[in-house]
C-alpha cells in the first residue's frame, strides 16, 4: 500500500491526515513498529487509530492508560473464580490435575495479549501512556519490540499477526528513552487554516460557505490568544454542529447565539470571562 | 547546531547514513547503529529518491520527541546539502573545541572569539544586532558600581569558588527535596501505627492485635526549574552560576535548567553529563550569542510556549537568576509572571545586583515583576548563596 492511499484511505472515513503523518503510519505499516503519537490535546491522536482501523477494516482495541494501571488490567489476568470451580468440582468427581487449571480456558484476556491473538492484524491503541506508571512501560518494552508475551505458567505466546500499534501521549510526563527508541514518532500540532477547512468539510458537509469559514477563521484566532485550554479539533466541530443546529449562517447576523454556544470551545471560567462579546466581535470582524 | 562536512569520500549510502547517524547523534538525538539498519530499510521502503519523502521518513523515524522534531528539518539539511550554519575553517573549529575544553569558558577572552565567530555566521545569529548595544548599557551599569562591594562574586572566579556555589546549590535542593506530605499513608514502614486496619485485621485473629500496621507521611519533594540568564550584563557571574545550576543538577533533586539571553536554550542534558569535556562542548554551543541583550519576558514566553507545560506543576520552584535588565516592555514580563505563577508553586528571583548597598529595584521590568514574585533574593555573593538554604526551607 503506498503513502497516497493511505492518505485517500483514511480521507474516506473522514480524516484529514497530512503527509507526514501519511507517512508515519505507511512505515509504521511497513516496518511493523509502532508508532508514538504526541501533541496537544484534542489535534486527533486517538481519532487516528480509530481511522486506521476503520480504513483496513480491522478491529480496533483499545487500552486506556492510568495511573496505576497494571499487567493484570493491561495485559492477562487469570480467572481465579473459574479454577476454584473447577478444582471443587474436580474434587467432587475425584482428582484433579493441576495442569489443566492453568490453560487457555482459565486466562482472561486483557487488551495487550488480546492485540496479539487475534488472527487478522488488529489496531491497537495505547491511548495516553503517559499517564501510566513508569513501571508499566517496562512491560511494553517486549511487547513493542518482540510482539511476544510471556506468561510464567504457560510459557512464551508469540503474536499470530503483527497489531498496528499506536500510543498517544501528551506530555503529562517524560517518557523513557527505551520505550521512545523503539517507536516511530510524530508530533501533531494543531492544523494550519487550509487542513481545519478540510476536516470540517470532511466532518461536517452540511456547514458550508460563509459560517464554516468563520468558524475556522474564529477557532484559528482563538487559539493565538492566552487561554489556558486552547481548543483543539473536537471542540471545533462540537461548536460547528451547534452552530449549524441552531441554524446559524453567518455570525454576524446572530451574536447571541454565537456567545451562547461559545461554551463549545471555551472549557474554564477563566477562558470563558476572557472573552466577552465584544472579543467575539473582534474576531468575527476580523475574518469577514 | 554542530555540522558535520559531508563526507566526500564516503563511498556508498550505507556510509554516509551512518556519518549522518553520527551527526544527529552529536546533535543530541539519541540515535545509534541499529537506527542505521533501520534508515536504510525505511529508505528502501519509500522512494528514496525524493527527497521530501526520504526527508518525512527519516524524521519519522528518528526524532524521539517534539525538540527533536522541530530541529529535524535543519539538520538534515545541513548534512545533506551542506547548508547549515558553518563555521568557516577547520582551524577555527579546532580553536572552538580548544576553548571549550578549558574549564574556564565563560572568560572574557573567549566571548571575544566567539563574537567574531558569531560575525561571520549571519544566519546563525540574526537577533545579536540590538541586542548587543542593550547588553553593553547593561554592562555599563555593572561597572560603574563595580566598587560598591568587595566581595562581589565577579571577583570570585576561582575554582573554590565554583565549587562554593555548587555546594550551595546542593544545600537548596536538598532542603526542598525533603519535603513530607501532611497526611499520612499506609506504609511498610513508619513512625505510627494505623489503628484503623490493626483493628480491622485484629477481628481475624478473634480481636488479638497480631499483624501491626503502620502509617508514614509519604515524600511530596519539590522541583526546581532554574532560568539562568547569561546576558551581556550578567557575564561577569555567568561562570558561578553555572556552577550554582550544576549543583541543583547533580543534587538528585528533580531539577530542570534553562539559559536565556535573547533565546532559550535547555541545558539540564548539558549539564548532567558526566563527561565535563563534552559538557563544556555543548555548553559553549549553545551559548552562541551569550554575552548579548536580554529578552527576559520573550524567554520565559518561549519557556511557558514550549517546556513550560512539562516543566512546571503544583509543586515546582521557579528559580529566575537574573539582573532584570530587559530590552522588552515590562507589561510583557508582568504578563509572563503572571502565567508562570498560574501553573507554579513560587517564584523565586535571584538578583546578584539585590546585594549591592542602596539597591532599589529601580529597573523598570523589575518593579514590574516585583508583585509575581514570592521571593526576590540577594545572590551577588557566595555567602548570600549559602544564605539562601533556609529560606528555601520556608517556601
Amino acid at each position: 500500500m503506498s503513502l497516497q492511499h493511505i492518505q485517500q484511505g483514511l480521507a474516506e472515513v473522514g480524516y484529514v491526515a497530512d503527509d507526514r503523518l501519511a507517512m508515519a503510519l505507511h512505515l509504521a505499516q511497513l516496518l511493523g513498529r509502532p508508532l508514538l503519537l504526541e501533541g496537544p490535546a484534542g489535534v486527533g491522536k486517538t481519532e487516528v487509530a480509530k481511522a486506521l482501523a476503520a480504513q483496513r477494516a480491522a478491529r480496533l482495541i483499545r487500552l486506556q492508560c492510568y495511573e496505576g494501571l497494571d499487567a493484570s488490567h493491561a495485559i492477562y489476568e487469570w480467572n481465579y473464580q473459574r479454577q476454584l470451580l473447577a478444582i471443587r468440582a474436580s474434587e467432587a468427581q475425584g482428582g484433579t490435575r493441576e495442569a489443566q487449571l492453568f490453560t487457555d480456558d482459565y486466562l482472561l484476556k486483557r487488551p495487550l495479549l488480546e492485540a496479539i491473538s487475534e488472527e487478522e492484524p488488529p489496531v491497537l491503541l495505547i491511548d495516553e501512556i503517559d499517564r501510566a506508571d513508569e513501571e508499566f512501560e517496562a512491560y511494553l518494552l517486549e511487547i513493542l519490540s518482540d510482539f511476544q508475551i510471556t506468561i510464567p505458567e504457560l510459557g512464551t505466546i508469540k503474536a499470530r499477526s503483527r497489531p498496528i500499534v499506536i500510543l498517544t501521549a501528551n506530555g503529562t510526563r517524560d517518557l523513557s528513552d527505551a520505550l521512545r527508541r523503539r517507536c516511530l514518532y510524530s508530533f501533531l500540532d494543531y492544523p494550519s487554516r487550509e487542513t481545519e477547512m478540510a476536516i470540517l468539510k470532511a466532518r461536517m458537509p452540511e456547514v458550508e460557505g460563509l459560517l464554516a469559514r468563520q468558524i475556522v477563521g474564529v477557532v484559528q484566532a482563538l487559539r493565538k490568544e492566552d487561554l489556558e485550554k486552547t481548543p483543539g479539533i473536537a471542540e471545533m466541530l462540537d461548536w460547528a454542529a451547534a452552530l449549524s443546529g441552531l441554524g446559524v449562517n453567518d455570525m454576524a447576523q446572530s451574536r447571541e447565539e454565537v456567545q451562547a454556544t461559545l461554551v463549545c470551545l471555551l472549557k474554564t471560567a477563566a477562558d470563558y470571562d476572557a472573552a466577552p462579546p465584544e472579543v467575539t466581535d473582534r474576531l468575527i470582524g476580523k475574518v469577514a | 547546531m554542530q555540522v558535520t562536512r559531508f563526507p566526500a569520500r564516503a563511498s556508498g549510502l550505507s556510509e554516509r547514513m551512518s556519518a549522518f547517524i553520527a551527526h544527529l547523534r552529536m546533535n543530541g538525538l539519541r540515535v545509534g547503529p541499529a537506527e542505521t539498519g533501520d534508515a536504510l530499510a525505511a529508505l528502501a521502503a519509500v522512494e528514496a529518491t525524493d527527497v521530501r519523502q526520504a526527508q518525512q521518513a527519516l524524521c519519522v523515524l528518528l526524532a524521539g520527541d517534539a525538540d527533536d522534531w522541530r530541529r529535524f528539518d535543519d539538520l538534515f539539511e545541513a548534512y545533506w546539502f551542506n547548508t547549515g550554519k558553518q563555521r568557516t575553517g577547520t582551524a577555527q573549529t579546532a580553536h572552538v573545541r580548544v576553548q571549550s575544553a578549558k574549564p574556564m569558558i565563560w572568560q572574557q577572552e573567549s566571548q571575544d572569539a566567539q563574537k567574531t565567530e558569531t560575525g561571520t555566521d549571519q544566519a546563525a545569529a540574526p537577533d545579536t544586532g540590538d541586542g548587543e548595544a542593550l547588553g553593553r548599557d547593561g554592562k555599563l551599569i555593572a561597572t560603574r558600581t563595580a566598587n560598591l562591594s568587595r566581595r562581589d562574586l565577579r571577583e570570585l572566579m576561582d575554582e573554590d569558588a565554583l565549587r562554593q556555589a555548587e555546594q550551595a546549590a546542593t544545600a537548596i535542593a536538598r532542603a526542598i527535596r525533603d519535603r513530607r506530605s501532611r497526611r499520612r499513608k499506609q506504609a511498610l514502614r513508619g513512625p505510627a501505627l494505623d489503628m484503623r486496619r490493626i483493628q480491622r485485621a485484629s477481628l481475624a485473629r478473634g480481636g488479638e492485635p497480631m499483624d501491626l500496621y503502620r502509617r508514614a507521611r509519604p515524600p511530596r519533594p519539590l522541583r526546581i526549574v532554574a532560568l539562568c540568564d547569561v546576558s551581556g550584563s550578567m557575564t561577569v557571574y555567568s561562570r558561578v552560576f553555572l556552577a550554582f545550576l550544576k549543583g541543583l543538577i547533580g543534587s538528585g533533586t528533580e531539577a530542570d535548567a534553562y539559559l536565556f539571553h535573547t533565546r532559550l536554550m535547555r541545558v539540564t542534558d548539558a549539564l548532567r553529563d558526566h563527561d565535563t569535556l563534552r559538557a563544556a562542548g555543548r555548553l559553549s554551543l549553545m551559548a552562541e550569542g551569550f554575552g548579548g541583550g536580554t529578552d527576559i519576558s520573550g524567554s520565559l514566553e518561549r519557556f511557558l510556549n514550549g517546556y513550560g507545560a512539562r516543566a512546571l506543576n503544583g509543586r515546582t520552584i521557579v528559580l529566575i537568576l537574573s539582573d532584570g535588565y530587559c530590552s522588552e516592555s515590562p507589561e510583557a514580563l508582568a504578563d509572563a509572571l503572571a502565567r508562570i505563577r498560574r501553573k507554579a508553586r513560587r517564584i523565586v528571583w535571584l538578583n546578584p545586583l539585590k546585594g549591592w548597598k542602596n539597591y532599589q529595584p529601580i529597573a523598570a521590568a523589575m518593579q514590574a515583576a516585583e508583585p509575581y514574585l514570592d521571593a526576590h533574593l540577594p545572590a551577588n555573593t557566595l555567602d548570600a548563596l549559602a544564605a539562601l538554604e533556609p529560606k528555601f526551607r520556608k517556601l
